[in-house]
């Protein structure tokens, strides 16, 4: 990088109108993964910041391509690896779109469980990384407590902690195991207690509020002419929310609230979030309340797996198992985009079939890479200490940046 | 929530507000409306859409339709945030003249997806200032989500070919 | 599990004793070195020197093995898992990692967590290279070992530009995994401390040395001498490259 040259008249005594280019990363402990910023200052006042980004570009649309439908799901989940379950929601729910298979009640019930517990772990890193930043440590610690708390929910459905392939296109992979509701129960009582306590002690903290509070605000029509959607959207006030939109997946039987903020500026997004985690903690207890009995995967043997006890007597069984893992279901070919909302704002999936087994183009809209746009217009101005808290509060993740 | 009819009304309204080329073709699939255009009226058919209440722009992405021709394509997916309501609006280019007039000077959330569309397939967007690749390294050469760019970034040498690709030896 | 007491063969022991009298007179070592011959004074010498060299090494290893600074260095969803690492349930502070370095320069084991892009690579060689002696590398998951889930144009597996010292599988590794992997490292350091990455590898004067690099240098010549002053400074400081042959011309 070649320093930039002054751009400004320099008179002999005063040098702080020299601009200075500093590059930021990608190895910073400050940026939330591999994220590189070209920071442009004079003094300590950021002029201008461009992010660089493609340092974690894993090429997953194209190897989508090649591979059968239910293949992806796995591929696409690695995505944005905070919230797994939501780049597979939104895949899976855009193929059922173009198969034009149903989703039964129960495996309805059954994915928004996971998306909301995904979502509190989404929330729970971030706010655990952007304490980090600020300089409170053991919220850190303190969120990593409850986050394997979760992890630990996963894989007792699913088997694994993260990127578990449990939602599969007509359903969820497997039912939930005895005691697992139980569990989730369990811990739902002391998640709101435990939200509380970080709620209280970054709250009173004077540091967190000053850095937080003023800083870096961004008005909700230059959010929307950027495409931001999501906590950042609703923290300057515009409530906009796919949950309470345009329902999937039967969030539509839920009562919650939306948190939304007034002034948009950094510690509205902190509170923002904070909130989000009370009311996911209310989805999940009326779900667990309302689960219905049935089936947890649609009965259309063309998409989905038979149960394992059919193959040893059921011809048609076998051919269909046999069928599904060497090819793959056939897709008629058309063109899908499902939004769903994502603990970063609105994540959707578009798919392309032609009518083969295997995709002809997954995309991903991302919310980060979106969002990633509106950081020189919030910093611009601002001390690059408020840089940093902002890029915590954005909540960037690479993963899905850079896909 | 747009209906087939309600996609066709667009679709005239397209026509008288943007000429009778604008449009190409509409098609409504899984109750979903998509409105195909002509490249060159980009700006403003969606300007157009933007005064019809289209004032969100989620999402632009591109996709390759090989083998079918023009093979390049570019979505724009426009949301109406008030009443709740989505309409594509595509386009498609040949690989020979990949060019698009680019819609960041009135919808400043396409800055980062075109640069990405141009990295990823080659469609050049003029009017974009900065266009340049965005996640492969700036040298890189080829456009990896063209749907004849082996998965691999390079052709797997088989029998067949491995006498064109390693030369004699 | 059942406790057996052995009875010790006296032949056995003699062997051994008779073993260690030839590992101190050397004449165990294949090759050129040959004390075997050695009397009297120079004999004591040479005892007390690969003794007290012996005991002294183990001791450094030992320390160094357990006192890791771990890069503070997360590249994707395995990171995610590193974070649980160093979490309450699996913490890593019991064995004495826990202090996470910011800077290549005061860090001495990089855990690639997370997928390689083609983009990422060079950083990373640049700040393993940064990293001062002895220096180790754990290619934490699927994706740094191997391309992982992936097989495309867009990644790269770590080993193919640094050496790796312990490969975890794993997509992603449970924290448990990982730090098996680092107990494994540690275990590795015990016992072998002077497998230095270079001798394994071959790879003197692969250093990047910023003095020789073009965009920084004003004019070209610089640059074979940088690399010329690296490779010399390497084998200056290197007892073993006394044999070897250094190729100064252009390393």
């Amino acid at each position: 990088m070649t320093p930039a040259t002054p751009t400004v008249e320099r008179d002999a005594a005063d040098t702080t109108e020299e601009l200075l280019t500093l590059n930021f990363g990608p190895h910073h402990p400050a940026t939330h993964g591999v994220l590189r910023l070209l920071v442009t200052l004079t003094g300590e006042i950021v002029r201008d910041v461009k992010p660089v980004i493609g340092y974690v570009h894993t090429g997953i649309e194209k190897t989508a391509e090649d591979k059968a439908y239910w293949k992806v799901i796995p591929v696409v989940e690695r995505m944005d690896y905070l919230s797994y379950y939501f780049n597979a929601m939104a895949y899976v729910g855009a193929v059922e779109k173009l198969v034009e298979v149903e989703v039964p009640k129960r495996a309805q019930y059954l994915r928004v469980i996971h998306l909301e517990l995904n979502r509190i772990a989404s929330h729970l890193i971030w706010l655990g990384t952007s304490a980090l930043d600020l300089g409170a440590v053991s919220i850190f610690l303190y969120c990593l407590r409850e986050r394997e708390l979760i992890l630990d929910l996963f894989e007792m459905s699913s088997g694994q902690r993260m990127h578990t392939r449990y939602f599969q296109v007509g359903g969820v992979m497997e039912d939930i195991p005895k005691g697992w509701e139980r569990k989730v129960r369990e811990f739902l009582k002391i998640m709101p207690a435990r939200a509380d306590e970080y709620g209280a002690i970054l709250n009173s903290n004077e540091i967190v509020l000053r850095r937080l509070r003023g800083t870096c605000p961004l008005d909700a029509d230059t959010l929307l002419s950027l495409g931001v959607t999501g906590p950042l959207l609703r923290s300057a006030g515009n409530p906009w929310d796919l949950r309470k939109a345009d329902p999937y997946s039967s969030y539509e039987d839920f009562q919650f609230k939306i948190p939304v903020g007034t002034v948009g500026d950094n510690y509205d997004r902190f509170a923002v979030r904070l909130a989000e985690i009370y009311e996911s903690v209310k989805i999940v207890e009326q779900a667990l309340d309302g689960l219905p009995e049935g089936p947890h995967i649609t009965a259309d043997r063309k998409v989905a797996l038979p149960p394992r006890h059919e193959l040893a007597t059921s011809m048609e069984a076998l051919i269909h198992h046999f069928k599904l893992v060497t090819e793959g279901f056939r897709v008629p070919p058309g063109e899908v985009y499902n939004p769903i909302e994502s603990p970063r704002g609105e994540l959707a999936c578009y798919v392309r079939s032609d009518g083969s087994s295997k995709p002809a183009r997954v995309h991903m809209r991302d919310p980060s890479f979106v969002n990633l746009q509106a950081l020189s217009h919030m910093v611009e101005g601002n001390y690059i200490a408020d840089m940093i808290a902002t890029v915590a509060m954005l909540d960037p993740i690479l993963g899905g940046i850079d896909r | 929530m747009l209906d087939a009819t309600g996609l066709e009304l667009i679709a005239q309204q397209l026509r008288e507000a943007a000429g009778e080329s604008a449009v190409v073709d509409t098609v409504f699939f899984r109750g979903r409306g998509t409105v195909e255009i002509d490249p060159a009226r980009v700006r403003s058919v969606l300007a157009y859409l933007r005064e019809q209440g289209y004032d969100f722009l989620a999402s632009v992405h591109g996709v390759d339709y090989y083998p079918h021709e023009p093979r390049l394509g570019v979505h724009y997916e426009l949301l109406d945030m008030r009443r709740v309501d989505r309409i594509t609006v595509k386009l498609r280019v040949s690989t020979d003249t990949p060019e698009v007039e680019s819609v960041t000077a009135d919808w400043p959330t396409a800055d980062h997806q075109e640069r990405e569309i141009y990295d990823m397939f080659g469609v050049v967007f003029h009017g974009h200032r900065d266009l340049r690749r965005i996640l492969m390294p700036e040298d890189y050469e080829g456009h990896p989500q063209r749907r004849d760019f082996p998965v691999g970034g390079e052709p797997v040498a088989f029998t067949f070919n491995e006498r064109d690709m390693l030369g004699p030896m | 599990m059942e406790v057996t007491r052995q009875p010790v063969d006296a032949d056995a022991l003699r062997v051994r004793s008779l073993n260690a009298h030839q590992l101190l007179r050397g004449a165990d070592l294949e090759g050129a070195n040959q004390p075997a011959h050695l009397q009297g004074t120079e004999l004591e010498e040479y005892v007390q020197e690969r003794v007290l060299m012996t005991t002294l090494e183990a001791t450094v290893a030992w320390g160094r093995s357990n006192s890791f600074f771990p890069l503070a260095f997360g590249l994707a969803c395995c990171a995610m898992e590193q974070f649980h690492t160093a979490g309450p349930r699996m913490d890593i502070a019991r064995f004495g990692f826990e202090a996470f370095r910011a800077s290549p320069r005061q860090a001495d084991l990089i855990i690639l967590a997370g997928r390689v892009s083609i983009k990422m690579a060079p950083i990373i060689r640049r700040l393993y290279d940064q990293m001062l002696e002895p220096k180790w590398a754990i290619s934490m998951g699927a994706c740094c070992s191997s391309m992982g889930v992936f097989n495309n144009y867009a990644l790269v597996p770590a080993d193919k530009f640094m050496p790796i010292d312990v490969h975890v599988p794993g997509c992603p590794p449970r924290p448990e995994s990982l730090m098996h992997g680092i107990l494994k490292l540690r275990k590795m350091v015990q016992d072998d401390p002077d497998m230095g990455w270079r001798e394994r590898y071959d790879a003197y004067g692969t250093e990047e040395i910023i003095g020789a690099d073009e965009t920084f240098a004003p004019d070209a010549e610089e640059a074979p001498a940088g690399l010329v002053q690296g490779a010399a400074a390497a084998a200056a400081t290197h007892e073993v490259g006394e044999d070897r042959e250094m190729d100064t011309a252009g390393a």
